[in-house]
C-alpha cells in the first residue's frame, strides 16, 4: 500500500509560478548586478528578454511601411513609461509588476451606449494586424515597430458616438501597486492623452495589443494601447483603462506638466523646433548619424489633409 | 603623507579616473551600449565631465576642514580629467550628431541654448587645460595664474545651466542634485572670504595660520 505523506506546505509558502519561472532572471540578473556592479558596468545587469505569447491570426495590413522594423530587444528595452521610472530601462525592468489580466477598459461620454469591455472582448472586435510604423519620438529618437491590432474606429460602430463628441480623452492605469512611480509626481497621475475625433477616427490610428506577432509585452503598454504614427510618442496612450468621448478638448498630462513645450496636436513636424531642441532630425535606433525627420512622419499623404488651413507653429 | 605615498595615490586616483571610459569602450566593444548607443555615450561622458569638475572644486574646502594639505596634489589631475571628459563628450555631440561638420556645428550650437551653454563651458575649460602644467604657472605667475583659474566657478555654474536645459522635467532631480553640491562648494568658497575679509585699517589680529604650501617643485 502506497502512503502518502500529507501535504503540509500552506498555500502561502508556495511560490508564485510566475515568479518560479523567473527564477533564472533573477539568478543571472543578479550576477551579473554584482559583477556589473563592481565594475561600474550597469548595462550587464539587463538580463535577455523574454519574449511573449504569439498572437493567432494576424494580418498584414495596407497600413505597413517598407523599413527595416528595430530589434525587439530594443523596442522593448528602451521606453518611456513613467509610472514604471523615468529611465529608458526602468519600465522593461519594472514593467512585471503589472497584472495586464484581468482587464477592463470603460468607454463613456457622449455615447449612447457606455460600457466596460474586458480585454478578451476587445480583442475580439476585428481581425489582428500586423502594421509596421514608424515610432517618433520628441526627444529626437525614432524606430521602426512591427504593431499588432486594429483602427481605432472600431471601437465606435460598439458604442454609437453622439453628434457632441468632438475630441477623445484616453486615460492610463495608475495603479501605485503595480507602478511604483505613481508614488512620485512626475506628472499628473492618471497619464491623460487626448485626440481630436477625426484624428482618433482615422484608419492609421491603431489601438494595438502586440508587437512582433505577440501579446504587448508591459513595458511597452499591455495590454491595450493607442497607436498614433504621425504624432510624437507620447500621444500614444499606454495601458488605457478608459476612453471618453468629450465635448472639449482635453488637457493631457504633459500639456498641464509644460504647456509652452507640449501642445495639444504635437504632430511630427521637422520645421517646428521643440522650445530648447530641434526636430529636424532624429537618431534612429541602431543608426549612429541622424537621418531628416519627415513631415507627419512620413504620412503627410494620408493624415495633411486633417490640419488643412491650420497654423501648425501655433497649434503645435 | 610622505612623497612617495603621494606618488602611488596619484597613480591609483589615475587609474580609477580612467575607469568610466575604459568601462564605455568594453560595453562598446561586447555591444552593451543599450539600444541607443550614442546617447548612453552622450549621458556617461556629460555625467563624468560633471562629477570631476565637482570633485575638482572639492578639494580646497576638504583640505581647508581636514587640514590635509597633500589633497591639493591631486587636484590637477581631477581638473584634467574633467576637461578629458568634456572633450568625450564634445567629440560624441560633434561626431555622432554632426559628422564634424564645423558649420552644423556651430548652427546647432547657435540654434540651441542647451546646446550653446554645454559648448560655451567646453571652451572655457580649454584654456585652463592649456595653462594647467607646471611651466605655465610660472610664466603666468601665481596670482594671474590664479584668476584665470577661478573661471573653473563659472564654468560648473554654465555646466549646471546646460543640465537643466536639456532635461525634461521628469529628469530634474538629477540636475537638481549637481546644482545644489555645486551651491555647496561655491558658498562654502564665498563664506571663507568673507570671513578672511579685513577692512582696510585696521591691523590684523593675528598672523595667518594657514602656511602655503608649494606644490610646484623648483
Amino acid at each position: 500500500m502506497l502512503i502518502k505523506p500529507p501535504i503540509d506546505i500552506p498555500p502561502s509558502e508556495i511560490t508564485d509560478p510566475d515568479l518560479f519561472a523567473r527564477r533564472r532572471h533573477f539568478i543571472r540578473g543578479t550576477a551579473a548586478g554584482l559583477l556589473a556592479g563592481g565594475f561600474g558596468l550597469p548595462a550587464l545587469a539587463a538580463a535577455a528578454p523574454q519574449r511573449g505569447e504569439k498572437l493567432p491570426d494576424i494580418r498584414k495590413s495596407q497600413w505597413t511601411v517598407d523599413e527595416k522594423p528595430t530589434p525587439y530587444e530594443s523596442v522593448t528595452t528602451y521606453n518611456n513609461f513613467y509610472e514604471f521610472g523615468p529611465d529608458k530601462d526602468d519600465p522593461a525592468k519594472n514593467a512585471h509588476r503589472l497584472k495586464s489580466r484581468p482587464w477592463t477598459i470603460t468607454v463613456e461620454g457622449e455615447v449612447k451606449r457606455p460600457q466596460t469591455f474586458a480585454i478578451e472582448d476587445v480583442l475580439k472586435w476585428a481581425p489582428l494586424e500586423e502594421r509596421i510604423y514608424r515610432f517618433r519620438c520628441v526627444e529626437g529618437w525614432s524606430m521602426v515597430v512591427p504593431w499588432i491590432g486594429f483602427s481605432f474606429s472600431e471601437i465606435a460602430r460598439r458604442v454609437e458616438i453622439t453628434g457632441n463628441a468632438k475630441y477623445v480623452e484616453f486615460v492610463s492605469l495608475a495603479d501605485a501597486e503595480q507602478m511604483p512611480y505613481v508614488r512620485v509626481p512626475l506628472l499628473d497621475w492618471p497619464y491623460v492623452e487626448g485626440l481630436r475625433l477625426d484624428e482618433a477616427m482615422h484608419p492609421l490610428t491603431l489601438l494595438a495589443v502586440g508587437l512582433y506577432g505577440e501579446v504587448m509585452p508591459k513595458q511597452n503598454g499591455a495590454p491595450l494601447r493607442l497607436i498614433v504614427p504621425w504624432k510624437y510618442g507620447f500621444k500614444s496612450a499606454k495601458a488605457i483603462v478608459k476612453i471618453r468621448f468629450v465635448r472639449d478638448m482635453p488637457r493631457s498630462s504633459w500639456m498641464k506638466s509644460a504647456p509652452q513645450e507640449y501642445g495639444f496636436y504635437s504632430n511630427v513636424n521637422p520645421e517646428v523646433p521643440h522650445p530648447r531642441w530641434s526636430q529636424a532630425q532624429e537618431r534612429r535606433l541602431g543608426e549612429f548619424l541622424k537621418r531628416k525627420t519627415l513631415p507627419f512622419n512620413g504620412y503627410a499623404e494620408q493624415v495633411a489633409a486633417l490640419y488643412a488651413g491650420m497654423d501648425l507653429r501655433r497649434n503645435y | 603623507m610622505n612623497n612617495r605615498q603621494i606618488v602611488l595615490l596619484k597613480c591609483a586616483v589615475f587609474a580609477a579616473s580612467l575607469a568610466p571610459a575604459a568601462s564605455l569602450v568594453w560595453r562598446a566593444a561586447h555591444d552593451r551600449l543599450g539600444a541607443n548607443p550614442v546617447e548612453t555615450l552622450m549621458h556617461a561622458t556629460g555625467d563624468w565631465t560633471f562629477n570631476f569638475l565637482l570633485l575638482t572644486l572639492a578639494i580646497t574646502p576638504l583640505r581647508t576642514i581636514t587640514g590635509q594639505h597633500w589633497l591639493v596634489r591631486l587636484r590637477r589631475m581631477l581638473g584634467l580629467f574633467a576637461f578629458f571628459y568634456g572633450l568625450l563628450h564634445f567629440l560624441t555631440f560633434a561626431g555622432f550628431d554632426h559628422a564634424f561638420d564645423p558649420g552644423a556645428i556651430m548652427h546647432d550650437v547657435a540654434k540651441r541654448p542647451f546646446v550653446a551653454a554645454g559648448f560655451v563651458a567646453f571652451v572655457l575649460m580649454i584654456p585652463l587645460a592649456a595653462t594647467s602644467f607646471n611651466a605655465a604657472v610660472r610664466r603666468l605667475g601665481g596670482r594671474r595664474w590664479q584668476e584665470l583659474h577661478r573661471s573653473v566657478y563659472a564654468i560648473g555654474i554654465i555646466a549646471c545651466v546646460h543640465y537643466f536645459w536639456l532635461v525634461k522635467i521628469t529628469a530634474i532631480q538629477w540636475p537638481l542634485l549637481y546644482a545644489a553640491i555645486l551651491a555647496a562648494l561655491l558658498g562654502w568658497r564665498a563664506r571663507e572670504r568673507m570671513r578672511k575679509y579685513q577692512p582696510p585699517g585696521v591691523p590684523r589680529a593675528a598672523p595667518p595660520t594657514v602656511q602655503p604650501i608649494r606644490f610646484i617643485r623648483r
